[in-house]
């Protein structure tokens, strides 16, 4: 690659060749819109790429293999810092021997989210170094200086990114020199690594000193960058926004910041000092304005409407403005739906027809809840389903109690259902439980990903399988059933009757691929079969990736791309 | 500013290959020198749901989002997504909708995304061999043939059309 070519690529794609130049040794994560792309075009670059059960499992990997001295990658959507929380905030004190860049996607605006949390409260909260880029240039670079900032004070760094820079294709130069790291070794280092109260207390005030480090380092540090222009207006932004305050607001001084934690709060109140107003530009929460006027600096914020989904260039002069009248509504463009042939549709027909009362949870089939079916009755996170059935059983009377069931990806299962299994089969209701498990041989929602339960790896490999309904019964569950549900046949309304009927503790599989992947489904088997037939000139992982060569002429597979 | 930039939208629904089609678009641009963003709203989309891209290119490009009555073209791969865009579009800023395509001589029905990405070729200021580069960088090479042929179909239907849109 030379150094003045110019390449096309989404900041999910230039995350990843940027972690292919700088040499990162292992990316693990699991799958969630706006980050799934990353560890995917890692590997289809020839990095090595894992997706593990769930983010937190990711996270310790990836802890794994920095104290090992490498360079670790680890990526997951906003939610899913939510489940790695717990080792982020400890490995902040025990610090790492090599680099470990966490990537955050955050979903402003919830294009495919639950929620629109900032994640940028993780980077104060844990004590953790972030970056922000704003393009894909900077998506690239930022992984180099993330690297460099992880190796040189020995911490985590959270590079967090947001929808519109992981999904916008924008221009990158790479370089033409590319990283050499250290070979891993392991370095024993108790009282480093091992967090008993005695140790970790040390450790604490050893993460507050790298932080003042740091934070005095950024002062000067080159990741922030200021635009002379007129002093009547200054703005301070970080991330997309940035963008966005360049054409809404092309005369302004713009002091734009990347490495927004630690701040560098004395070159923030120089910059304010040197306008005459100081506007903060920012998606999401007053993150960046309340620590600056924690500070003691000057600044406007926006009016509270602007806190709710994306900024885009008109909305950005409206908070230039002050403008706070109502904003029109684009028309509404035409919702998802389930595919006609999909296993769901009989499953959620049924589930209506016999007036379940559903604990869903997040996935294709979270499409229940749209009309003709409306038969979910709750969807909060990953796994929430069996938690939340289990507490309905407890709580409602028994002719509500016995409707309850708990509905569940097989993908979602595996991150975060298991456990919720074990604590239905430890605090049984008195009424029994009916645990489906939706399995689709597939992450559909995210793009078709692999998980434990296909028995194939990231890059469609074999590996070891994990088989639900041997857990199921090994965790103790005697009603364990394989139903495959089809249209016109009753036996998956049968079997459901059955159990519900039971009052006993049952899990109930429905068992059939999904139609986007059932023909590439039959390939990779047998190609996995018969070893000595070449590859399938159509690659499941084409399309995954929105590649063209797994389908037709001129459609494009922006059908299989993204979701929740 | 902006009027150094052009703005154009992609729309249609999951599946149709709007983000192929912005991506050729995309690719022919970077390869006429410009500097180009590309921005896709596929959220919840890909299960027969909206799907949006918004192509941005000239000599300097910030936002990647194309804002409201600012689109000099809206490229529909579905003609129910005219209404739900066309908001987008500026005043006098072209539609180029499914209509515009004879469907019955499309190579294969699903190569529309590439024949009105030839249709607004039409329209563009770039050379034909860099659009021909785009399709071939963006398609296995057994289905060139084809997606060529798809583009010239679009390309041809918009003879007679001014290079840019009036104002
Ligand atoms: C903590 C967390 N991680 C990731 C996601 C993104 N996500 C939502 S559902 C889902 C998995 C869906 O797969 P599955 O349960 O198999 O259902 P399917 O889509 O195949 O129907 C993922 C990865 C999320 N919402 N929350
Ligand atoms: S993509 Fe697969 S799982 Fe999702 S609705 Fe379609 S058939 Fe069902």
């Amino acid at each position: 690659m030379s150094a003045t070519e110019r390449i096309l690529l989404n900041g999910d794609e230039a995350i990843a060749l940027g972690c292919l130049h700088a040499g990162v040794a292992l990316g693990a994560g699991y799958p969630g819109t706006p980050s799934t792309e990353i560890l995917e075009s890692f590997s289809k670059m020839g990095g090595r790429a894992q997706w593990s059960p769930n983010e937190k499992v990711a996270f310790e990997v990836a802890i794994g293999v920095a104290y090992a001295g490498a360079r670790a990658l680890v990526t997951m959507k906003h939610v899913g810092l939510n489940v790695a929380a717990d080792p982020l905030f400890t490995v902040a004190y025990t610090g790492v021997s090599g680099a470990l860049l966490i990537v955050s996607a955050d979903d402003p605006g919830m294009a495919s989210s639950q929620n629109e949390q900032d994640n940028r409260h993780y980077a104060e909260a844990a004590g953790v170094p972030m970056l922000e880029p704003s393009n894909s240039q900077e998506a690239y670079d930022f992984v180099f200086a993330a690297i460099e900032i992880s190796e040189r004070w020995h911490t985590p760094v959270l590079l967090r990114v947001t929808t519109r820079v992981c999904h916008s294709k924008t221009v990158v130069r790479p370089r033409a020199v590319q990283a050499q790291p250290l070979a891993p070794h392991f370095v024993r280092d108790i009282p480093g690594r091992v967090m008993i109260p005695a140790y970790a207390r040390p450790a604490h005030r050893r993460l507050r000193q790298k932080l003042a480090e740091i934070q005095a380092w950024n002062e000067t540090s080159d990741l922030n960058r200021a635009l002379p222009g007129d002093p009547a207006l200054g703005i301070i932004t970080s991330g997309v926004s940035y963008a966005h305050v360049r054409e809404a607001a092309p005369a302004a001084s713009v002091l734009k910041l990347g490495l927004t934690y630690p701040l560098p709060l004395r070159r923030v109140a120089e910059f304010a000092r040197g306008v005459s107003r100081c506007v903060v530009i920012e998606e999401g929460d007053p993150w960046l304005v309340d620590a600056f006027r924690a500070a003691g600096i000057r600044v406007e914020g926006k009016p509270d409407m602007y806190r709710f989904g994306e900024l885009s260039v008109p909305r950005v002069r409206r908070i230039l403005e002050g403008d706070v009248s109502p904003e029109s509504k684009p028309p509404p463009g035409k919702p998802p739906q389930l595919c006609d042939a999909c296993q769901y549709r009989v499953v959620f027909d049924t589930l209506r027809r016999h007036d379940c009362i559903v604990a869903g949870d997040i996935g294709c089939y979270t499409l229940g809840v749209l009309p003709p079916f409306e038969a979910m009755d709750s969807c909060v996170c990953m796994g929430a389903s069996i938690g939340v059935g289990l507490g309905l059983r407890h709580a409602l009377p028994p002719d509500e109690a016995r409707r309850v069931v708990s509905v569940i990806g097989d993908s979602t299962f595996v991150h975060s259902g298991i456990s919720g299994l074990v604590e239905m089969v430890y605090n049984p209701p008195p009424g029994g439980h009916v645990l489906i498990i939706l399995d689709n041989s597939t992450t559909a929602m995210t793009g078709h990903q692999e998980h434990p339960g296909t028995g194939r790896t990231l890059d469609h490999e074999p590996t070891n399988k994990l088989v639900i309904e041997d857990l199921a019964r090994a965790l103790g569950v005697r009603r364990v059933h394989v139903v495959e549900p089809r249209v016109g046949s009753e036996d998956f309304g049968r079997m459901l009757l059955e159990c519900l009927a039971s009052g006993e503790l049952c899990v109930l599989i429905t068992r059939r691929p999904c139609i986007l992947i059932a023909k590439r489904l039959k390939e990779l088997e047998q190609r996995h079969t018969a070893p000595e037939s070449p590859l399938p000139s159509t690659g499941i992982a084409a399309e995954a990736a929105c590649c063209p060569n797994g389908v037709p002429a001129g459609a494009g597979a922006d059908r299989p791309k993204s979701g929740i | 500013m902006t009027s150094t930039v052009t703005n154009i939208v992609v729309a249609g629904l999951g599946g149709q290959g709007v983000l192929k089609a912005s991506d050729v678009l995309s690719d022919a641009l970077l390869r006429a020198g410009h500097d180009v963003k590309k921005s896709e709203v596929h959220g919840m989309a890909q299960r027969g749901g909206s799907v949006r891209s918004d192509v941005r290119y000239g000599p300097e490009v910030f936002s990647p989002m194309v804002s409201p009555g600012e689109a000099d073209y809206l490229v529909a791969v579905d003609s129910s997504q005219v209404d739900v865009c066309r908001h987008l579009l500026r005043p006098g800023g072209v539609v180029i909708a499914p209509d515009a395509i004879e469907a019955a001589a499309l190579p294969n029905r699903r190569s529309l995304n590439v024949a009105l990405t030839g249709a607004l070729s039409a329209h563009l200021d770039l050379p034909a061999e860099l659009w021909t580069a785009a399709l071939h960088a963006n398609f296995r090479q057994d289905l060139w043939a084809a997606n060529e042929q798809a583009f010239q179909l679009g390309r041809l239907s918009q003879s007679g059309s001014a290079k840019r849109p009036s104002t």
